[in-house]
């Protein structure tokens, strides 16, 4: 855009924090994600002008105003749309959509969908704290049947959606999990989610402190939280537990856990392979199955041509095939006449 | 053309102005043979105003009232303002055809009629208790009465053609019949039917042959003693083609975005009568555009939305279910400033309503149909060819004032044709844009004075990051802020910006008398109506006047004194009177509105008999 570019000065986290003031509640889970995002946005090689972040409605939606990027606080639901018009006009833009489990999966549910099927160039943080709570603490499209809010004094007699299983049955082509907590892992996803050419659903797991406290703290607390993720890694077996003693084998059409105590050979555990639909669908099945561990990490990951560059390529051809557009011929293509 | 012999002595007449209308099944081709005879009548150089008129139904069962599907045109050597009242000539392929628009021909009118389709079956099918054929129910008529069919399968006998196939092509024999009674050339429809047929030779060749079939049979049959020749009309110096509504906005759109110098996106739902916009933009993909297919109404609009933030002149368009669906988008384009074009091509309502047929009873939703105070400007096309000038003149308000824009079209125009005087590219007013690039003083909610437009910086502009969104923003550096004076501030400002767009509309100048005893006030669509009833009304010398609006928000800011000097107003519409309502409430007069609410256009006597009954003992 400027007529003269000069190599710019490296960023640092700093220079992608805005100056607004953060104004989510203390403690929330909110706050360990956008420093995150700001640690590794400089990391990314991408200009900070050509950074668009977009949200829709909610508590995590106000996360462009904390970014000293482009942003655009939109509206509930809507964000996945707006993202794809932005992405459309400039695809040389790096588009972010922060939404949540309510703006993303309820309202925004049928946008969600849509955008991972075209499978634009845009990526998806996609804040799950299973609970609405800018409205202040009724059940979302993610909390588990029975659920006591606000709105389900008897229990919720919804079912939930299982986010990434979602994501896979759109045909989403990255599609991966982190948690608030795990800031390291979170950073690598985030920069994995940036490398991939295609829509990139992130599902986070995040604390509400206010009205779903410790929904996640069986995956985050010191003590136990070894014994209940399983940490995905491209190529590596899927071992967990505190001694990493377990592990999960394929039987039959069904994962089971084993005991890696010897007697069972490592041998038996499954490599992770995040190209194999079908095993991501089986990980996927996991999400709320009691006797098994919550995977965290890349589910699945496969390069298909992004709706983008189709269009662009499109474009591309019509101009080659017809010539640049003029518009007087355009004006008097077909019969005309002159008095 | 004809090769037969004359049988019978033939004359032909000179005539103004003529109407005629195609109607049959829906599968009977008759959108297909009206434009074609509409597309002659452009070449024989007759001023001419088009109306289909179809059923929603795509295939609705043969033979019924339901599927009836017509083609109606006035063609003439006068100004030709709209498609016609009353028929000189009625082409009705079946008895529901019959049943359905027998009431609109003339008396002594001619009725051309595919007399196979004529069965028990059938015109009981139609609601005839007996047939209409052999009762007396044609008797005030000039009746042709013809086996089309098979006279096509004569002429095709040694094709060996399907049945079907050769009853498909009745209607190119219907059309020759007309092409022999106004003394046309059959070139321009030979040729369609070459290039349409080239795959599939037999049927072309039986297309052309029914075509001439339908032409000299005319020319040999008693009933047709004398064809017509309609003198061409006087038009102003130019060079024409015929164009339709929703081709012609979509030729605005592209020709306002060369002007600004920017790429155009088009994110929309498919919707019946607007989808040809999505259709003719499609295809306009080597200037550039970018057409988004969403995954629904709601989509459509946030992502015109996004592409408007991102830099690109951004267009919606939809009819009145999707833009209910639209609305609370439409308040964020508002809240975030940001120009674009969100297109409303009416149709019949509420709900689903008649969704072939045309109504101009969006318009309260267009003007004051959204949360909050979210004032958006409002355009109004008239006739077919005028859809260019209020798409892009809708366009030129959108990026002058960083606004969105409504622009009002109906199923009507969108669908219907007339003549459209090619402009010259380069003699379209210019149109400027807010971008900035310069982070020097950058603040993204301070207003440019004169056009209280906020500066348009798009991601990928260096050292101007900034943030933008539907909560209320402080003026200036567009920061959120929830405080009173603040919100009455910007509240006023959005006013403001809505009210100063009038600055640039030209004087309001009533056609016919400019003061007097009666001004008739409409807007859109209703354009050709009115000014052939007031252009009557001129010429039996009653004093009326006729202003049409484009500007229906703001108005203009010399209507109230226009009003003034009328001594009484009468506002038709099709609505129940939508522009009659924001009229009494913005200017202190009486006003007498004029109500249709039948789907289809008003015809010009409605209009000329409510001016007669208005001004009874005056004239």
């Amino acid at each position: 855009m400027n007529e003269v570019k000069t190599k710019p000065a490296a960023l640092s986290k700093k220079d992608f924090i805005s100056n607004q003031e953060v104004r989510w509640c203390p403690g929330c889970g909110d706050y360990a994600i956008l420093s995150q995002v700001q640690k590794i946005m400089p990391e990314l090689g991408v200009p900070r002008e050509n950074i668009v972040v977009i949200s829709g409605i909610g508590c995590s939606s106000r996360f462009p105003y904390y970014m000293n990027t482009y942003g655009f606080h939109g509206i509930h639901g809507r964000a996945t749309a707006l993202a794809s018009g932005v992405k459309l006009t400039n695809p040389e833009l790096s588009v972010w959509v922060i939404t949540g489990d309510g703006d993303g999966l309820a309202i925004g549910g049928n946008h969600m969908i849509h955008l991972l099927r075209r499978n634009l160039d845009i990526n998806i943080l996609l804040f799950n704290n299973e609970i609405y709570g800018l409205t202040k603490g009724q059940y979302s499209p993610t909390s588990e049947l029975g659920k006591v809010t606000k709105s389900s004094p008897f229990g919720s007699i919804d079912y939930p959606f299982n986010p990434p299983q979602l994501a896979l049955g759109a045909a989403g082509t990255f599609i991966a999990r982190g948690i608030d907590r795990e800031q390291k892992h979170l950073q690598g996803l985030l920069k994995h989610a940036h490398t991939h050419t295609g829509t990139a659903f992130v599902e986070i797991y995040q604390n509400c402190l206010i009205f779903n406290n410790g929904v996640f703290s069986h995956l985050t607390e010191k003590e136990v939280k070894a014994e209940n993720v399983l940490v995905l890694e491209h190529g590596k077996p899927m071992i967990f537990g505190k001694n990493e003693d377990k592990g999960l084998r394929l039987n039959g059409s069904h994962l089971e856990v084993i005991q890696l105590d010897g007697k069972t050979s490592h041998d038996h555990v499954l490599i992770h392979d995040e190209t194999n639909k079908i095993q991501a669908l089986l990980l996927s099945e996991l999400t709320y199955l009691k006797d098994f561990p919550t995977p965290i990490g890349v589910f699945y990951h496969q390069d298909v041509e992004t709706y983008d560059h189709m269009m662009i390529k499109q474009i591309d051809y019509a101009k080659e095939q017809k010539g640049e557009g003029n518009i007087e011929a355009l004006f008097h293509e077909g019969y005309t006449w002159t008095v | 053309m004809a090769e037969d012999q004359q049988k019978i002595s033939k004359t032909t007449e000179e005539v103004d102005v003529v109407t005629i209308r195609f109607a049959g099944d829906s599968g009977d081709g008759m959108q297909l043979t009206g434009s074609q005879f509409t597309n002659n009548t452009a070449i024989v150089g007759n001023d001419l105003s088009t109306f289909p008129d179809y059923p929603s139904e795509i295939r609705a069962p043969a033979g019924s009232l339901a599927g009836v599907s017509s083609f109606q045109i006035q063609f003439g050597s006068q100004n030709i303002y709209t498609p016609g009242d009353t028929l000189d000539v009625l082409v009705a392929m079946n008895p529901a055809a019959l049943k359905v628009h027998l009431k609109d021909l003339k008396i002594n009118g001619l009725l051309l009629l595919n007399s196979v389709n004529y069965t028990p079956r059938n015109y009981k099918l139609a609601g005839w208790e007996s047939n209409p054929l052999e009762d007396k129910t044609l008797k005030d008529y000039r009746v042709a009465e013809v086996n089309m069919s098979e006279l096509v399968a004569n002429s095709v006998k040694d094709l060996n053609l399907s049945p079907k196939v050769i009853n498909r092509s009745a209607n190119m024999f219907a059309l020759g019949f007309l092409y022999y009674m106004y003394d046309r050339n059959l070139d321009s429809t030979i040729d369609f039917i070459t290039a349409k047929f080239g795959k599939y030779p037999d049927l072309a060749e039986a297309n052309r042959r029914s075509l001439k079939a339908g032409y000299n049979y005319a020319h040999t049959i008693k009933i047709i003693r004398t064809n017509y020749r309609i003198p061409k009309a006087k038009f102003k110096k130019g060079t024409y083609r015929n164009i339709m509504g929703n081709q012609a906005v979509s030729f605005g759109l592209v020709a306002a975005a060369r002007k600004a110098g920017l790429e155009l996106f088009y994110g929309g739902y498919p919707i019946t009568p607007a989808s040809d916009i999505l259709h003719y933009l499609s295809g306009f993909k080597n200037f550039g555009v970018k057409t988004f297919q969403a995954e629904d109404e709601i989509a459509g609009v946030m992502s015109t939305i996004g592409a408007a933030y991102a830099g690109d002149l951004a267009i919606t368009a939809t009819s009145g279910p999707g833009m209910a669906l639209k609305t609370e988008a439409l308040g964020l384009a508002v809240s975030v400033e940001l120009p674009m074009v969100i297109i409303n091509v009416q149709r019949g309502g509420p709900s689903t309503g008649l969704p072939t047929k045309t109504e101009q009873s969006d318009l309260f939703q267009a003007v004051l149909g959204r949360n909050g105070e979210a004032p958006i400007p409002v355009v109004a096309a008239q006739t077919p060819a005028h859809c260019f000038d209020a798409a892009y003149e809708a366009c030129r308000i959108a990026l002058e004032h960083m606004i969105p824009v409504i622009l009002l079209s109906d199923g009507y125009l969108g669908n219907g044709s007339e003549p459209w005087r090619i402009p010259e590219y380069k003699k379209l007013p210019e149109i400027k844009t807010h971008k900035k690039t310069d982070p020097e003083d950058f603040l993204p909610y301070r207003h440019d004075e004169k056009t209280l437009a906020r500066p348009w910086v798009v991601p990928g502009t260096a050292n101007m990051e900034y943030r933008v969104g539907g909560l209320e923003k402080s003026e200036g550096t567009g920061n959120v802020n929830y405080t009173p004076e603040n919100h009455q501030l910007m509240t006023e400002l959005r006013q403001r910006k809505l009210d100063i767009i009038a600055d640039s509309f030209p004087p309001v100048v009533p056609f016919g008398n400019s003061s007097g005893e009666l001004l008739i006030l409409g807007w859109g669509s209703t354009f050709g109506a009115i000014r052939t009833a007031v252009e009557n009304a001129l010429a039996k010398g009653l004093s009326v006047g006729h202003v049409q609006l484009t500007h229906l928000n703001p108005f203009p800011k010399d209507l109230g004194e226009v009003l003034g000097k009328f001594k009484q107003i009468l506002i038709p519409e099709l609505n129940m009177g939508q522009l009659q309502t924001l009229i009494q409430g913005k200017f202190v007069v009486k006003t007498e509105g004029l109500h249709k609410m039948k789907g289809v256009p008003f015809t010009q006597s409605d209009i000329y008999n409510k001016m007669v009954e208005m001004l009874k003992g005056l004239a």
